[in-house]
């Protein structure tokens, strides 16, 4: 999965997954399926921390990040900043996640993406605008699920010339 | 090591460098919060950042659109005659009680300008379409497809056909977001219909419930109320449906009763909006009796001025204390 030099990495590819991604957020679902939306966005800036940190690390989570808050309406950055957090966490550990087995790797990204969304949910709370819902962490535990999909279709979105 | 090349990279990332990039990263980002929550110096930014998503957010809800479409045109003939009749039969009750409502009206204002006092109705409207993206789904807004070039401005109220819908919060040149009735941050200002008595409803973040938690104990609210708008706070226009009341429950032990109302909006349901503009218009008591007040036509007044003012700068006359103005909280 991970055997992707600097070279096999096109920008191409790259910009096209961020937008995909950037879509899959604010695609319309019906309303019990939407609640349970991953946050794609994470997962894709996981991905590449995982896997190109030098080119695809913080820089492109904060990025990333700023296209979401943008999209979203919310307040600009607040994405940006979660989003370079964990992909700082992943950049530091990423060769031992590498090596792990895929229960296990979910289950660091559970962690991560827990990671995300409580700092989301504490800049919601000291900007004056909490969302309390108990629903708002449904989508961790989903997208830690999606996690082996989602390196499955990188792998061969990315990897192949 | 003497036999390769050495790898200039380093095998682990370089531990400082990685902290550095994210305490720099970091402290761009807050400061980015910072400014956009404390005074709200990035407007000009987030209009750029939300014009820019703006084709594309129409491109992720395109294959939606052209489905519904489709299934319209395609739609049986049967269902489309069954329409046309119901609608006939609408068209029918509507018209009876608009001959109604203008004799109504013209009572209306005479009788405000005999207690000098103004009356707000709406001059002009817009449709606009809800561009069908889920931004977020604790928060209740949408995306609508008209802008400041169509002269939206922020603080607009938008209306459907059964009630108010909610206002404009970010007025972009080609799109707007708004604010739902229901959103948690939304506050409106309403009026028991029955009794004149006046509240605030507060969004719960469910498209289906809006809180009334201001009711004192001994105020005339029962189930089925019609709650309409007040008008004060200037946002939105007096005298339109808001919501039905759905609960009262009367807890002595509590110093306010907790009133639970049903939005009359179709707020999850609607293809599209009316954006109002509507103005302060008081109406003077005559200052001698004209001979005869010329029959003005419906239509006279319904003519739109080119752009109404945004809001009223001064409230309209009111003895009681008004409420803090709707809207999100800055």
């Amino acid at each position: 999965m991970m055997r992707v030099s600097r070279t096999h990495v096109g920008w191409l590819r790259v910009i096209a997954i961020t937008l995909a991604s950037l879509a899959a957020t604010v695609a319309p679902l019906p309303e019990w399926l939407e609640l349970m939306r991953p946050d794609f966005v994470a997962l894709t800036v996981l991905w590449f921390s995982l896997l190109a940190p030098r080119l695809l690390g913080l820089s492109y989570g904060w990025c990333a990040g700023l296209a979401l808050d943008g999209f979203h309406g919310v307040l600009l950055g607040q994405h940006a900043l979660t989003l370079t957090v964990i992909a700082y966490v992943a950049s530091k550990l990423r060769l031992q996640i590498r090596a792990f087995p895929p229960l296990q790797q979910s289950a660091v990204i559970l962690a991560l993406l827990w990671l995300n969304e409580f700092l989301l949910f504490w800049i919601d709370g000291v900007a004056g605008h909490p969302v309390t819902d108990w629903r708002r962490w449904i989508a961790v535990p989903v997208g830690a699920a999606c996690w082996p999909l989602v390196t499955a279709l990188f792998a061969r979105l990315v990897a192949r010339r | 090591m003497a036999l390769h090349e050495p790898d200039p990279r380093p095998l682990l990332l370089g531990g400082p460098a990685l902290g550095l990039r994210l305490i720099v990263l970091a402290l761009m980002a807050a400061g980015l919060m910072v400014a956009d929550h404390r005074n709200h110096h990035l407007a000009a930014i987030r209009d750029w950042v939300a014009t820019a998503a703006y084709p594309f957010q129409w491109a992720v809800q395109a294959p939606v659109q052209a489905w519904t479409a489709m299934r319209e045109s395609f739609a049986t003939r049967t269902r489309v005659e069954a329409q046309n009749v119901r609608l006939a039969a609408d068209n029918l009750v509507l018209r009876l009680k608009l001959m109604r409502f203008e004799s109504l009206e013209q009572e209306n204002q005479r009788l405000r300008a005999v207690r000098e006092s103004s009356s707000r109705v709406v001059k002009r409207s817009l449709v606009a379409e809800i561009v069908r993206v889920d931004l977020d789904p604790f928060r209740q807004r949408v995306l609508i497809n008209k802008g400041t070039r169509s002269g939206i401005f922020r603080g607009q109220a938008a209306l459907d056909a059964n009630g108010i819908f909610g206002q404009v919060t970010r007025a972009g040149p080609i799109s707007s977001e708004v604010i739902l009735i229901s959103d948690p941050e939304h506050a409106i200002p309403v009026q028991v219909n029955r009794t004149g008595a006046r509240s605030i409803a507060l969004g719960t973040g469910r498209s289906g419930l809006l809180s009334i938690p201001y009711m004192p104990q001994n105020a005339d609210v029962i189930v089925g109320d019609l709650l309409v708008s007040s008008g004060l706070g200037g946002v939105y226009p007096p005298g339109y449906p808001v919501g039905k009341v759905t609960a009262v429950v009367r807890d002595p032990a509590q110093p306010l009763l907790a009133v639970e109302a049903e939005p009359l909006a179709a707020l999850d349901r609607d293809p599209e909006v009316l954006l109002v503009w509507f103005d302060s218009v008081v109406v003077e008591p005559e200052p001698e009796p004209e001979p005869e007040p010329e029959p003005s036509t419906p239509a006279a007044r319904v003519t739109a001025p080119a752009r109404a003012p945004p809001q009223p700068a001064t409230p309209p006359p009111q003895t009681e204390s008004a409420p803090p103005p709707p809207g999100p909280n800055p």
